[in-house]
């Protein structure tokens, strides 16, 4: 509708037509790293404590060639530390899954340790501990055996 | 139930807006339909749709092709989509927090079918109070929403041929939305890079056919 557009024509571009390409290519990074971004989120859960916040530029709107580049350097840090701290926490993990594993073989030398689905990556309330048999006589005799919780609790009313 | 006619149109977009997101569209038809209280048939929809989320589900949606376009187009217009969620997220968190899609009435209903169907963000407004002509463009200097707040010079707005009547994921003009006086409706739906143009059709028809169907 011609007519339509006619009447806001008192806008001045935000774009110049020299930047076009640049800004076609700061739209596709931007798309690039929220693929990635979105990737990343996905891999993690159901792991939590990872920040994601990429502030809003008061949109919607066109955004300015700084602004873009601003977004697109945000998005890059956030993809950055959030692939690191994915890294971190594998690495923690997989040294919980070996610590269950010598739970398992030999609690004896692992007492009272308690390894929890949270710190091996997994959802749900199920740990592992280490624990006397028959309490107080299994720890004086040495009797010690991992304990797998049966899961979360069941929820309680409150007062 | 009648066989839907729905009178499909192309919104204009602004030379602008085009040059900037080439792909940017806004299909919207008219329709004879007036709000009311949601039939059976469209609460057990409700609860059907309800039944397909998971928290899996939810969690791996942004990586879907629909939901994942209004993503990036929000990234890439200044809306960080973790702040403010794109329709179908909110749709989704809304279904988890709620435990179910709660029933509200027959325009909401048919706008939260049509979202979480297609994944397509879909508008309903006063057929009555907006123009013949409807497209997308950036708010002048000094403009409104409807005869409402102040819009920010540049905002991407749905406008009619006078003024601006919905920030494009945003909110409604109070003068241009869907009131219980409502007689005539129009529903648009926007359409992104990523987005198969048949998404946002079929977004449209779901819609449609949920505001006509049978009591």
């Amino acid at each position: 509708m011609p007519e339509v557009l006619e009447q806001h024509r008192v806008l001045t571009p935000v774009t110049r037509p020299d930047e076009r390409a640049a800004r076609r290519t700061l739209l596709d990074q931007v798309a690039r790293l929220e693929t990635e971004l979105s990737q990343l989120f996905c891999s993690t859960w159901p792991r939590k404590g990872f920040d994601w916040g990429v502030p809003s530029r008061g949109g919607p709107r066109i955004l300015g060639m700084a602004e873009l580049e601003e977004l697109r350097d945000e998005l890059a840090e956030r993809v950055h530390h959030a692939r690191r701290a994915l890294s971190d926490r594998t690495w923690s993990e997989e040294q919980s899954r070996q610590l269950i594993e010598e739970m398992l073989l030999e609690p004896e030398r692992h007492k009272w340790i308690r390894v929890a689905n949270e710190d091996i990556g997994e959802p749900g309330c199920k740990h592992w501990h280490v624990r006397p048999r028959l309490g107080f006589i299994g720890m004086l005799a040495g009797w010690w055996r991992v304990v797998i919780s049966s899961g979360c609790p069941l929820a309680t009313s409150h007062p | 139930m009648t066989a839907l006619e729905l009178d499909l149109r192309e919104g204009w977009v602004d030379p602008e807006l085009a040059a900037e997101f080439p792909e940017l569209s806004l299909a919207w038809a008219p329709l004879e339909a007036a709000p009311g209280p949601s039939s059976r048939s469209v609460k057990r929809r409700l609860r059907t749709l309800a039944d397909r989320y998971t928290g899996a589900k939810v969690i791996h949606m942004r990586q879907d092709q629909v939901p994942w376009a209004y993503r990036v187009f929000s990234r890439q217009v200044g809306i960080d989509p973790d702040t403010t969620r794109t329709p179908v997220e909110q749709v989704a968190l809304d279904r988890l927090t709620w435990g179910g899609l709660r029933s509200r009435n027959r325009v909401d209903d048919a706008l939260t079918i049509a979202i979480a169907e297609t994944g397509v963000p879909v508008i309903a407004l006063d057929g009555d109070l907006v123009g013949s002509s409807l497209g997308l463009r950036l708010a002048a200097s000094g403009e409104r929403l409807g005869g409402g707040r102040p819009l920010a010079t540049g905002q991407i707005v749905v406008a009619d041929e006078e003024r601006a009547v919905a920030v494009v994921l945003g909110e409604i003009a109070e003068d241009a939305g869907v009131t219980p006086g409502t007689r005539r409706m129009v529903i648009a739906a926007l359409g992104v890079k990523g987005v198969p143009r048949i998404s946002v059709e079929e977004a449209l028809w779901t819609c449609g056919e949920t505001l006509l169907g049978d009591d």
